[in-house]
């Protein structure tokens, strides 16, 4: 005999399971679309002043990465920023929004500037990742992470950092380590792209929907997992339907973020911030006796 | 000691790395019984390639006898994301627990290297590839932790693939974490000596690891943020067979030295006596810290055994 309800149980956790992984790889989709804001379309939108902040002063000028001096409601900030590009031309110039280590150089010396002269610091996440070439890796690609993790780290300015489109792995989170980390209804934020993760688990990258389902990069699981403070709203259907509406949005929300991080002393900032990243993370203890996972 | 190029012919099949022998070696063949590894330190006799090194061997290999104490031991990985992929998460850390009787790619505790205290944090990656998530994370900054409280400095020895993929975002966060208690030491004046093993790739040399006051390589390791194969099948370009190794790291100006195994113990112990203040050192006519050979380390390795047979010695730091 079939239990109906058994039955109607099983199908509806699978239905239910399939429109997940839909909504997972829809904001997949959203987050890497042609017509998405970049970076310097919402600093056109939120900034009234700018100065383009170029070089790393060591070696070249990474256009995958772009610093600005900015006035943004009334004050002066730093603003840094992945960018890619809209056409071919200007995407392959700006390597499809992935640093080199001169990237990440030019992200310390805004960062250091920032601390400098007390300005709060805006950062603007949208990478697949740092690029994985020879002359990358030549160059201390690794490292150059490390120490802009670190320059977030050793700042006692108040920082604020939007996942704005794909926040891919350390080359992201180079400059994510916020006092206040927001993400974009539809943004991503993962250690690896599904396509990297299914290549690696599944060994085979066509199973990149079933990947993002598993890891669930979206704004909503960053939420839960305590990774980001707060999702902040697209306009229906998207940051690309409207950009002006999207932009004002973030506008709001970067302004709220930005006055809880200006709240806290700037003495016992440094220190608030890496216990808020020091808190990240889930275990178990085990019961020794028992050699179990409690 | 440079490794003696030893050019062997290869026999048609037998030699996939899936189908040989853990203790063959992968570079001139040599076969080694493990008692015999183990005395050598993991290194071949007649090539010098290094081998793995599990964490509880490498502690052994590293600080005196009975003076390693563990801190967080108990601590394991949970399943945030309750992750599957072809088999879930669960079961592949159980298996690897299984495997190195550790729980997890992380052992981390304070010992004594020739005398001198020290927090450490060394790496396993026959668990799960040494990949970082939260236990390796939390592991590392109850090191740094210990290293502060006791004003002693810190050893990582780092060997990992990256960062733990089952635990996606949680296991990159954890860069920032580690990082963060790198600058805690920094802020305190805290020496940080970071060793990296083969291999040291992906999200561990993108932050704690490259991060060292001192940063040394074991011969040949791989060090490099993305691995040849990603840069060639992402990039299309081609690596030179030394593409990532230590020894193109120094070249390249991301290290300070490349320091054999046998040497390892002996370095850091100067390390740890240069950093010290200037009261604790020695006075008088006692010199440089005496630097150990590898059969001070381990004990007796067979060799000892025979030349103490005819009544003579190898030489003594």
């Amino acid at each position: 005999m079939v239990r109906v309800t058994d039955e109607v149980r099983r199908l509806r956790k699978r239905f239910e399971a399939r429109a997940e992984e839909s909504h997972v790889w829809d904001a997949v989709q959203l987050a890497r679309h042609a017509e998405r804001p970049y970076t310097l379309d919402y600093a056109e939108r939120l900034f009234t002043d700018a100065f383009e902040l170029r070089g790393d002063r060591a070696f070249s000028d990474d256009e995958a990465l772009i610093a600005l001096l900015a006035r943004y409601h009334g004050q002066t900030v730093v603003a840094i920023g992945h960018q890619k590009g809209r056409d071919l031309s200007e995407r392959t110039r700006r390597m499809f929004g992935m640093p080199h280590p001169e990237g990440y150089r030019k992200a310390i010396r805004a960062v250091e500037l920032a601390d400098r002269f007390g300005y709060p610091v805006l950062t603007f996440v949208d990478t697949p990742g740092a690029y994985p070439g020879v002359n990358a890796e030549e160059r201390g690609q690794a490292g150059m992470i490390a120490r802009s993790i670190l320059a977030f780290c050793q700042a006692s300015v108040p920082i604020v950092s939007t996942v704005i489109g794909e926040g891919g792995s350390g080359g992201a989170l180079a400059i994510a380590v916020g006092d206040r980390v927001l993400m974009q209804e539809n943004a991503i934020y993962s250690v690896i792209s599904p396509e990297g993760c299914a290549a690696i688990l599944w060994k085979d990258a066509g199973q990149a929907r079933k990947a993002a389902y598993a890891f669930r990069p979206t704004a909503g699981a960053c939420l839960d997992l305590g990774v980001v403070d707060a999702i902040v709203e697209e306009p229906k259907g998207g940051a690309h339907e409207d950009v002006d509406q999207a932009a004002r949005l973030l506008d709001q929300a970067i302004r709220g973020a930005l006055a809880e991080a200006e709240a806290v002393p700037a003495a016992q900032r440094r220190a608030a911030r890496r216990a808020k990243f020091r808190r990240m993370g889930v275990w178990g203890v085990a019961d020794e006796a028992a050699g179990e996972t409690v | 000691m440079a490794p003696v190029e030893v050019d062997v012919e290869r026999p048609a099949g037998g030699d996939e790395p899936g189908r040989r022998h853990p203790n063959t070696c992968p570079s001139c063949r040599s076969h080694y019984r493990d008692d015999e590894l183990r005395h050598a330190l993991r290194v071949c006799a007649q090539c010098g390639h290094h081998f793995a090194v599990g964490a509880l061997e490498r502690i052994d290999q590293i600080v005196d006898p009975g003076s390693f104490e563990e801190i967080g031991g108990d601590l394991r990985a949970a399943d945030p994301l309750a992750f599957v992929d072809l088999r879930p998460y669960t079961d592949r850390l159980l298996d690897a627990e299984l495997a190195t009787g550790l729980g997890d790619a992380l052992v981390a505790g304070t010992g004594l290297v020739v005398g001198r205290p020290a927090a450490l944090a060394v790496m396993d990656f026959a668990f799960m590839g040494g990949s970082m998530g939260s236990v390796m994370g939390e592991r590392f900054c109850l090191a740094a932790d210990a290293a502060l409280a006791r004003g002693i400095p810190l050893i990582s020895v780092t060997a990992s693939g990256g960062a733990r993929m089952q635990e996606n975002i949680l296991a990159l966060m954890q860069m920032a974490k580690t990082v963060g208690a790198v600058d805690q030491l920094r802020e305190a004046g805290i020496p940080y000596i970071s060793v990296l093993a083969h291999p040291t790739t992906g999200g561990v040399i993108a932050s704690f690891a490259s991060l060292g006051d001192i940063v040394i390589a074991e011969p040949n390791a791989l060090l490099s943020f993305a691995g040849p194969r990603v840069v060639e099948q992402t990039t299309g370009e081609k690596t030179a067979p030394d593409f990532g190794r230590a020894e193109s790291n120094l070249r390249l100006g991301q290290l300070d030295a490349v320091v054999p195994r046998r040497e390892l113990r002996g370095e850091l112990a100067r390390l740890l006596l240069l950093f010290s203040p200037a009261e604790d050192e020695p006075t008088g006519e006692q010199g440089p810290v005496p630097v150990p050979d590898d059969a001070t380390i381990t004990g007796e390795g067979p060799v000892d055994r025979v030349l103490g047979r005819f009544g003579l010695g190898r030489r003594r730091g």
